[in-house]
């Protein structure tokens, strides 16, 4: 087991790659990246059980499924860092002919993806549905999701989390990512979806809020607590309450980071914030 | 000129139930979805026999394309089931992004397609759903056209590593193709003539045969040729035809922007610029009726073929 040094230390190492790829490219989505950096980090080196022997079928393993797509950096450097593929490709990312495309696909055969994701709103159907295939196979193993908040205002995902109760799958813990930020400013500016909290509930979902989401130990206690919801009749929410951009002084407490890359002055005051590295790309 | 007769008519979408019945009993993998339309969709055997196969999504077909995605991760062969419209137009990203793109297993099997739906109006007659489906990379277009091609066609796709759309209708149409194997991509030589093609697909198929046996008592020899798989496309039966008889007919249940008749196009513009005419619906939204009447005022029926056969003899 990691201590949560070590986690602390391969987060701001997540950060540093997510800073460098998005401003090589001049583009790309760093405060959604950076707000998820330890929740990636606690998910892949330390809650999951997976291989990186990389199957699409993944039978026996912990399966995860990213449906706010546009955060693709921390999926990217998190996925490499943890053995399936090589770190230089981060050095590739959304270039021509790379398999880091600008939102993570199936298309060039990158290992760790399982989908699609990018066009807002299908993830929680498709881990539904890899969770039901999983119930099918007598698999034990769990499935994990991750949703923006404002990717919440499209409507299929209504009807995923209405499925989900109705048809007990309780072997999913979908975790929504609960910035209160969207492209146009504040969710709540933008389409006050009220409480988040009491809709899930209604709809018949055990409910964890993890307030402190930049927080190692907070998420990894959330995250327990989830698992030991599962495989009692209803699907598990975590909402996950994180800061867009954190870890950079400078994209905290704002929506303007969303999707814009760091000059060659703003990367370097960026990663002098986060000097610690694992080994850079 | 070989006749074709038939004893008894049956929907295309029993076809499809009764072929879904059989994978249930063949392949372990194979997995079913409904959006709330089950009856429709002639899905109840499957589902007596295999319960823990099926999963009634309840009236959320976004949701059900990307259930059926997730779960080819895991081996499993998902059929859904819908009308046309809500397996196609509705969805239309999900099987994009979630589907196609990411090259999921799922087999999306659509019933109620074309004006043959009939009374429910235009609402649900989807006309445009061909086009929308082979645009997609990736993506197989399947139309057969009688309750055995269907069967069959269910059958095959199961077989088949990726994508498929397959189409089908409401209404009891003629049984006058032989049971049995299904080849994804291979047209079906109905017929054998020397002065037109005409290549038809779903319930097209049965009004051209009845338009080339008119058409050969007054004197015109009819290639007639089954093209039940929109893409792939068979190329080669279509240009060795041509090559023949020098002009076309295409023949289909959809508008003419977009389906059958376009891809044939294209591949004469490629290959062998030839005369074309079009039995499709001309850029327009269907509206209630019965089958037979919408396929007449429509242009859809053996009548339609026959104008668009002397009409495309006289281009030549």
């Amino acid at each position: 087991m990691p201590t949560t040094q070590q986690l602390q230390d391969f987060t701001q190492q997540v950060r540093r790659d997510i800073l460098r790829m998005v401003h090589k490219v001049s583009s790309g989505h760093p405060g959604g990246s950076l707000g998820c950096a330890e929740f990636f980090t606690c998910l892949y080196q330390e809650v999951m059980d997976y291989s990186t022997d990389f199957t699409m079928d993944g039978k026996n393993e912990d399966l995860f499924f990213l449906s706010n797509g546009h955060i693709s950096p921390v999926y990217y450097s998190v996925l490499a860092h943890s053995g399936f593929f090589p770190v230089e490709e981060l050095n590739t990312f959304r270039l021509i002919d790379s398999r880091l495309q600008g939102h993570p696909t199936t298309h060039e055969g990158l290992e760790g993806i399982r989908i699609a994701s990018g066009s807002l709103g299908q993830g929680m159907s498709v881990a539904l549905g890899a969770a039901e295939a999983k119930k099918l196979n007598g698999d034990d193993k769990l499935i994990y999701s991750l949703h923006g908040d404002g990717e919440l205002q499209e409507g299929q995902n209504w009807e995923a989390i209405m499925y989900a109760s109705a048809k007990k799958v309780d072997n999913l813990i979908a975790t929504i990512d609960l910035n209160g930020k969207q492209i146009d400013g504040a969710t709540d500016d933008v389409l006050p979806m009220g409480s988040i909290k009491a809709k899930f509930e209604a709809f018949g979902w055990d409910v964890i809020e993890v307030k402190e989401g930049n927080d190692i130990d907070a998420i990894l206690a959330g995250l327990a607590e989830a698992k030991s919801l599962t495989g009692k009749g209803k699907p598990v929410c975590i909402l996950l309450e994180t800061m867009m951009g954190n870890g950079v002084d400078f994209m905290m407490h704002t929506h303007a980071w969303h999707g814009k890359a760091p000059s060659d002055e703003q990367l370097e005051n960026a990663l002098a914030q986060n000097p610690t590295t694992l080994g850079d790309y | 000129m070989k006749k074709y007769t038939y004893t008894e008519k049956k929907d295309t979408r029993s076809g499809f139930g009764d072929g879904l019945t059989e994978l249930g009993r063949t392949n372990p993998n194979v997995v079913a979805l409904c959006a709330d339309l089950v009856g429709s969709l002639k899905m109840a055997d499957f589902i007596k026999e295999n319960p823990e196969r099926f999963f009634q999504i309840g009236i959320a077909e976004a949701n059900m394309m990307g259930i059926a995605a997730g779960m080819t991760i895991g081996g499993k062969i998902p059929f859904t089931g819908t009308f046309a419209n809500f397996s196609t137009g509705r969805v239309y990203d999900q099987i994009r992004q979630s589907i196609a793109y990411s090259n999921k297993n799922v087999k999306i099997c659509a019933s109620h397609a074309g004006v043959t739906l009939g009374e429910d109006g235009a609402t649900h007659q989807i006309l445009e759903d061909i086009g929308l489906m082979k645009m997609l990379p990736g993506m197989t277009v399947i139309n057969p056209c009688d309750y055995n091609q269907t069967k069959a066609a269910t059958i095959a796709i199961a077989d088949f590593d990726g994508p498929v759309y397959l189409r089908f209708g409401r209404p009891k149409v003629p049984i006058f193709m032989p049971e049995g194997e299904f080849v994804i991509g291979k047209g079906i030589q109905l017929t054998e003539g020397t002065d037109v093609t005409i290549v038809a697909t779903g319930h097209l198929v049965w009004e051209s045969l009845q338009a080339a046996e008119q058409l050969e008592a007054e004197g015109i020899s009819v290639d007639v040729i089954n093209i039940h798989t929109i893409k792939p496309l068979d190329e080669e039966i279509i240009l060795k035809s041509v090559a023949k008889t020098g002009c076309i007919v295409t023949a289909e249940e959809h508008n003419k922007l977009g389906g059958l008749g376009e891809s044939v196009a294209r591949t004469l513009a490629l290959n062998t610029p030839t005369p074309q005419e079009f039995v499709a619906t001309d850029d327009t939204f269907g509206e209630s009726g019965t089958p037979d009447q919408l396929m007449a005022k429509y242009g859809l029926d053996a009548a339609a073929v026959i104008k668009a056969v002397k009409k495309v003899i006289s281009r030549k």
